[in-house]
């Protein structure tokens, strides 16, 4: 461990070796002691007609699920990533587990279950309705008015709460889980799902589209800006059980919303799976900012345990001007396989891509986007940051796509690698197609380690090594981190330096 | 057809040319195991392979020979007709300090256990079952080992004259330590020409590889550099295209000595009046010597409907510490109706180095036009020009000067007839 060898070399009081140890540590990885009710292993007809059932499903809902199901069977695990992966064992997993106390489900955020508003608390997400995100250092300071989020909160299989869902009512806005918006909004939700990413997309979004337990549905009606920021938190606490979760968004004409997404697990020695579809529907002058800081557990030291994050996420700019910007924080999964994209269809649509992933121990990451253009006057930008330590492999892999109708588009890319380490990988793999010539594309890509002259300089200066390391990193993902909401990015910049902890030395 | 069967029909319609029996049963066991390309390959995506792959040949007709480049570079020329060696128009194949010998008559000590060795190293991770093809069925070519400078270039002039000519050649280069050679090659050599060229780079040898595909328009052409370089050693290989239906040129340059250095550098032009045009560059470097230097350099400039692909390469390997990569593939697209398809990969597995690549698709620049129009450069003379600055980054990879300014020659020759 680095941090010994600190204390033998420099003499640090044991107090600040352990305190530096224990900020290093995956901060999410005990567990919630509640009794769970769950489905049995495996995946099967009757699962998914058991999923459908439990969560009170009309009969066109179990219809489009089984579609779903019958195709999965026949479709192949796909195998192009750069990713090393062990073989799943699909009927080895829950696919449906809820806390004992959601049998019934609360009306109100009051009757919740005392131990799962336990949980979200430690884990700085309150669900009340007051505080947002604590533990967020200057957070007091902040207006508490405007910097309000609603947070749907799901454990496992199940949505526990959404809070400040009247105030949004009073806007307009729907925000609630998405097996209360199938009941409540059907017409709404048949009109959109799967309009997104359809039933049989490829093999990960497909087995979602069947199992699927629960996850948020948001609509924003027109012309409103949604008074606060939404965010989901996504919970694993049960052992051998797989989450897969659904969101729907759909933004309507001249709307706004911006989105957060968090997500953490127990640390556990078995690998688990992850498996989520996000659809996000943008209406004409609609704008949509999602959010998300993934810290799944990532597995130990040895690459034992961890979650496998296999999703699917993709914006429709369906209308002239839609915009959408992706912004994301990959720290956590043993395995990330994750392309949120862009369908530029809509005149003067516009797409954005933030990513700064980060792989270190054994972790491997394939993600990237997709900026597909399909209407005139489309602009897509791509700003990508991989960061490799240990023994890790972190790949980019994204698409670029000018139609012969999309003219005078635009795109620009910017791949960075950092390699941390000589026992690491750093790929990108970009696909660039243009077929017309109005457009310009541009793509760049550069690799290169810790540059040494930034860390002597902060050494010099009586920054230690790791601190040193985390403050280059920081300075790499700039750009990234300029485009998150103020409260993650910080949280998204202590977790840049937690996710590196002991890569160097 | 399984799978199988095609691959049998693709190799039984053609003998295999004599010798080398052991290397070219292994290759085409090879090429059993993998089985012909399919658009469903990851890395024959964009370029439908079919054409390549049916036993027979379409035919494509001669068209009247351009006037021959290289004339005047002091260099022993080699003349293949329909992929065939014609002894009355090639020069004597001897050289000092250079051994040369066919394929089609000859097995000398020195290639046996080389022949197919570095196409065989080629074949990871990606599978190039035309490459594995050629090996096992080539039926001319040229073994040249060098073993000093050589003291003129070896030229390489292929003759397409029957319309269903389907010639595979293979050519094995041998450099060994401190040797030098420039090996030229032009022309279109057949209706559909399957041709690899291995390049073994010893310590400190230099080779330098300057070849222009034939301008005919309906050929079809697979072809294959499998190098491999040595510590301190050079390789530098730079192509021109102009026309032709389908182009697939890969090359697999392994660097495994230290502070080796490695060029590819490719110019493509197209013009879909002609017919149609489809070209397409894949490149792998690999890096596995200490220090080593590589750059890819690919640009095409495509007008009505022309495609071009860019697949390109840089892979680091483990401990290639102080690697420099540099890769660019850039297209210049004249109309609406053409296409850039790229996909410029890196795959770096050791911490100390630099790499960086760089893509870029569009239109010529509407201002450097106007400031050109500006200064009195009439419009199409002024698109000739702003055409050439934008090649000349790979034209530059050629490093003789009379050589370089030969081909671009050439290049303002295809720009003025296709205005």
């Amino acid at each position: 461990m680095a941090t010994q060898e600190t204390d033998i070399r420099e003499g640090v009081d044991r107090e600040t070796v352990e305190t530096v140890q224990n900020m290093g540590s995956y901060k999410y990885g005990w567990e919630t002691e509640i009794e769970m009710e769950y489905a049995p292993k495996g995946i099967s007809e009757e699962i998914v007609r058991l999923i459908s059932k439990k969560n009170d499903e009309p009969e066109w809902m179990l219809e489009w699920r089984l579609q779903a199901y019958h195709r999965w069977v026949e479709m192949k695990e796909p195998d192009w990533a750069l990713l090393d992966l062990p073989k799943i064992d699909y009927q080895d997993l829950y696919y449906y587990a809820r806390p004992k106390s959601m049998v019934e489900k609360p009306k109100s955020l009051d009757e919740v279950d005392p131990k799962l508003l336990a949980t979200y608390e430690k884990l700085g997400i309150p669900l009340k309705e007051q505080m947002i995100l604590a533990g967020v250092e200057g957070a007091e300071n902040i207006n508490l008015e405007e910097r309000q989020v609603a947070v749907d909160a799901v454990f496992d299989s199940v949505s526990v709460g959404t809070t400040f869902k009247e105030k949004l009512a009073e806007a307009g806005v729907i925000f609630c889980s998405i097996s209360e918006a199938i009941k409540d909004h059907p017409e709404l939700v048949k009109k959109y799902l799967g309009s997104v990413v359809p039933q049989t997309d490829n093999y990960f979004a497909t087995l979602n589209s069947a199992c699927f337990s629960d996850g948020s549905f948001v609509y924003v009606p027109p012309g409103t800006r949604c008074p606060m920021e939404l965010s989901t938190y996504f919970r694993i606490n049960a052992e051998n059980t797989g989450q897969f979760e659904r969101t729907l968004i759909v933004c309507d004409k001249g709307a706004y919303v911006s989105y957060l997404e968090g997500c953490t697990a127990p640390k556990r020695d078995t690998a688990q799976l992850h498996a989520a579809v996000v659809e996000i529907v943008i209406l004409e002058d609609a704008e949509v900012k999602y959010s998300t800081v993934q810290n799944w557990f990532p597995g130990d030291e040895e690459g034992k345990g961890g979650i496998y994050n296999f999703v699917t996420k993709r914006a429709d700019c369906r209308e002239p001007r839609a915009k959408v910007m992706w912004t994301q924080v990959e720290t956590g999964s043993a395995i990330t396989w994750k392309y949120p994209s862009c369908i530029l269809r809509g005149d003067d649509t516009s797409g954005e891509f933030y990513s700064i992933a980060i792989a270190n121990n054994y972790q491997q990451a394939d993600t990237g986007t997709k900026m597909v253009h399909l209407g005139k006057n489309t602009r897509s930008r791509i700003v990508s940051k991989g960061i490799s330590a240990g023994q890790a492999q972190n790949t980019y892999r994204g698409l670029v796509s000018m139609h012969p109708r999309a003219k005078n588009s635009r795109n620009y890319t910017q791949c960075d690698s950092l390699l941390i380490g000589d026992k690491c990988g750093a790929h990108t793999v970009p696909y660039i197609e243009v077929k017309n010539n109005s457009s310009r594309v541009e793509h760049e890509a550069t690799t290169s380690k810790v540059d040494d002259d930034q860390l002597f300089y902060c050494r010099a200066r009586g920054v230690g090594e790791e601190e040193a390391v985390a403050l280059v990193v920081n300075g790499f993902c700039r750009d990234v981190l300029q485009a998150l909401p103020m409260e993650f990015a910080m949280e998204a910049q202590s977790l840049v330096a937690i996710s590196l902890e002991g890569s160097v030395g | 057809m399984a799978a199988s069967e095609a691959v049998t029909a693709r190799l039984s319609a053609q003998a295999p040319g004599p010798g080398f029996g052991v290397a070219r049963a292994a290759a085409a066991e090879r090429l059993s195991a993998m089985g012909l390309p399919g658009r469903r390959d990851e890395y024959w995506r964009w370029t439908d392979p079919a054409a390549l792959n049916t036993p027979e040949v379409a035919p494509a007709a001669p068209e009247p020979a351009e006037a021959p480049l290289f004339a005047e570079v002091n260099s022993l020329k080699v003349v293949f007709v329909d992929g065939v060696f014609d002894a009355d128009a090639s020069d004597d194949l001897a050289m000092a300090g250079v051994e040369i010998a066919r394929l089609a008559l000859e097995e000398p000590a020195w290639a046996t256990g080389l022949y197919g060795t570095l196409e065989e190293a080629g074949q990871t991770p990606v599978k190039r079952p035309f490459g594995a093809l050629n090996t096992a069925q080539a039926t001319d070519g040229l073994l040249i080992r060098v073993t000093a400078q050589a003291e003129k270039a070896i030229n390489l002039v292929y003759v397409h004259k029957s319309e269903a000519s389907d010639p595979i050649l293979h050519h094995l280069i041998k450099l060994e330590e401190g040797a030098e050679l420039t090996v030229l090659e032009t022309g279109p050599a057949g209706a559909r020409f399957n041709k690899a060229m291995e390049v073994d780079v010893a310590k400190g040898a230099r080779f330098h590889h300057i070849r222009v595909q034939g301008a005919e328009q309906d050929r079809r052409a697979v072809t294959h550099i499998f190098a491999r370089v040595a510590e301190e050693a050079l390789f530098k290989s730079f192509t021109l295209t102009v026309n032709g239906k389908l182009t697939r040129n890969e090359a697999y340059i392994d660097i495994l000595g230290d502070d080796a250095v490695a060029h590819i550098a490719g110019a493509a032009l197209g013009d879909g009046k002609d017919g149609p045009f489809h070209h397409d560059d894949t490149v792998f470097v690999t890096h596995a010597g200490l220090r080593g230097e590589s750059r890819q350099v690919f640009k095409k400039v495509l007008k009505n409907g022309a495609l071009g692909t860019f697949q390109g390469k840089i892979w680091v390997k483990p401990g290639a510490q102080k690697t420099d990569g540099y890769q660019i593939s850039q297209s210049l697209l004249l109309d609406d109706d053409s296409q850039f398809l790229a996909k410029p990969e890196l795959e770096i597995y050791a911490d100390d180095v630099k790499c960086s690549h760089g893509s870029t698709t569009g239109a010529i620049d509407d201002t450097a036009l106007f400031y050109l129009r500006s200064r009195g450069v009439p419009e199409e003379e002024a698109k000739g020009l702003l055409v050439l600055s934008f090649l000349a980054d790979a034209i530059d990879e050629i490093e003789d000067e009379a050589l370089k300014e030969e081909i671009v020659a050439r290049l303002e020759d295809w720009l003025a007839r296709h205005r």
